[in-house]
């Protein structure tokens, strides 16, 4: 597949682990070591214990599509549309989400709630998250 | 019930020109807005010892801000008691929640807020940009990376406010039934408004097939469900009520507010994809008022996406939750002569962006009976002004004296 131009992020000591991850086929994000809540996007304490000890650490990549919208419109040069934009819900708790493209998915299959697992796209010092279709899912 | 904010009136009005690329200085604008409005007031220069504007003078892309509070101040050599701008509040309306607040607090008379924008001019022939794209976001190029929270949405190319509210929408549509056909309700309803409006930048007739088949955005949004950069300032003068009356027309007495904040101030991270911060701004509203959504009059309510009218009309409670596409379904209920008239200047979607101001402006129009062509029948006595999407969600009510 040929990786389409994308805008990166700029990475830091905050979210180094989230766009990194990848490198090992893992997508983490943070968590808090005190109550297990997941955080994201990162802040430095658990908003439901606020504990202040948060690590990264490896979710399983499986999510489910919360919402979706076909793009049509060219926002970014080098990254044509149509493409797929989606909010997934990860598995491992309600309401923890990410923006994500969703790939190899053609758009009548699209369904609200379909299973799907984390891929990475490597550009640089990043690895971005999207989000496939589980095979026989 | 007397909440505090019942000690603030709007006296007065104005707006320049507005259109697509009128190629004018904003601070020319501004002046002929707010200039507008203080003679509107019957108030003179000296009598201004307020300023309040959104987002201040130095936030968001090219076009997208007006003149400083400091710039306006020194232009109009204002002797101030109290100002404040800039772009952290509940809303673009939440500037004037703000001089509510000031006035009601007694730490100024009179409060000039204004709004300029003057995006269809600084986008000149080009195509809107992406947000975090041009200027204001830190450059674009191959090179440029993003920061912030755009980190979490520009690498998937979701670069436009229109892009993040489709998903809403299209969450909508599958928990509620929520269809293009009911959406397009709203569009049609701001075009039939603008055709009575002659300061609107689109007045020629769109039916529900126009609608239906314009060229797609973004999914379930097509170019219709997108309001229209302009170039415009809009100004209003909200004042303390024992200073308010006396003038020319009855005030408009500040019924309640809402700016509530409750959920994840975020595009994708909020608690329900059906509402957004307006949810919780419009259960404040109604907690700090005796009267209820029956007694509005006229809705003038944000549709930088015809979604977000949608989602407002679900906030204020107008309708129950998920019920806004039936409700406005059809365009009746909410045309001029309809039990909620909606957006009667033409919203944003045809009126122009002139980015919340534009709905408090209109409300006050209408409560004065100064519509013309587009003025609702009857004697509207309340009207409810709503600005914001996301998690950007500030709303008033007001009632004529």
């Amino acid at each position: 597949m040929t990786k389409p131009f994308r805008v990166l992020p700029q990475v830091g000591a905050g979210n180094e682990h989230f766009w990194t991850g990848g490198a090992q086929g893992e997508l983490r994000l943070l968590r808090c070591a005190a109550c297990r809540h997941w955080i994201h996007p990162p802040a430095p304490i658990c908003p439901r214990c606020l504990s202040r000890d948060v690590r990264p650490e490896a979710a399983s990549g499986r999510a489910r599509l919360a919402t979706y919208t076909v793009n049509h419109q060219p926002w970014i040069p080098g990254f044509p549309p149509p493409y797929v934009i989606a909010i997934v819900e990860l598995e491992e708790q309600p309401g923890l989400r990410l923006t994500t493209n969703v790939v190899d998915c053609a758009v009548p299959e699209l369904r609200i709630g379909m299973p799907l697992r984390v891929v990475f796209e490597q550009h640089d010092d990043v690895w971005i998250p999207l989000f496939a279709p589980t095979a026989g899912g | 019930m007397e909440s505090p904010e019942r000690r603030a009136a709007i006296t007065g009005i104005g707006q320049s020109a507005v259109g697509r690329r009128l190629g004018r200085d904003p601070m020319d604008l501004t002046l002929d807005a707010c200039l507008a409005a203080i003679a509107d007031a019957g108030l003179e220069r000296g009598d201004i010892d307020g300023l309040a504007s959104y987002p201040g003078g130095w936030f968001g892309p090219r076009g997208f801000a007006g003149p400083s509070i400091p710039e306006l101040q020194d232009a109009l050599r204002l002797e101030l008691s109290w100002y404040a701008g800039g772009p952290e509040l509940p809303g673009q309306l939440g500037s004037v929640i703000e001089a509510v607040t000031a006035v009601a607090c007694g730490l100024a008379n009179h409060v000039l807020c204004y709004r300029t924008v003057w995006e269809a001019t600084a986008q000149g022939k080009g195509g809107r940009a992406g947000i975090g794209l041009d200027g204001g976001g830190g450059g674009g190029g191959k090179s440029f990376r993003a920061g912030g929270s755009l980190q979490w949405t520009l690498p998937f190319g979701a670069a436009s406010a229109a892009n993040w509210i489709a998903m809403f929408a299209q969450r909508h549509f599958y928990e509620y039934g929520t269809t293009r056909e009911q959406l397009g309700w709203i569009a049609v309803n701001a075009r039939r408004n603008a055709a009575g409006n002659p300061n609107a930048v689109y007045r020629d007739p769109l039916s529900l097939d126009d609608y239906l088949s314009a060229r797609l955005i973004s999914t379930p949004f097509c170019l219709y469900d997108c309001d229209v950069p302009a170039d415009g300032a809009t100004a209003v003068i909200v004042s303390r009520a024992e200073r308010a009356r006396g003038g020319r027309r009855p005030p408009l007495r500040v019924e309640a507010v809402g700016s509530a904040l409750r959920g994840r101030p975020s595009w994708d991270q909020f608690d329900d994809l059906t509402t957004m911060a307006m949810r919780d701004a419009g259960a404040m509203l109604w907690s700090r008022t005796d009267l209820r959504p029956a007694d509005v009059d006229v809705a003038e309510l944000y549709d930088g996406f015809s979604f977000l009218a949608l989602a407002w009309l679900e906030a204020l409670g107008f309708c129950k939750k998920g019920e806004g596409g039936p409700f406005v379904e059809g365009g009746r209920r909410i045309a001029l002569d309809g039990e909620l008239p909606l957006n009667t200047q033409g919203g944003q979607l045809s009126g122009g962006r002139l980015h919340g101001y534009g709905f408090l402006h209109e409300a006050a129009v209408q409560l004065w009976g100064e519509g013309g062509a587009r003025q609702v029948p009857g004697t509207p006595r309340v009207a409810v002004a709503a600005a914001g999407g996301g998690p950007l969600a500030g709303c008033l009510l007001l009632a004529r004296e």
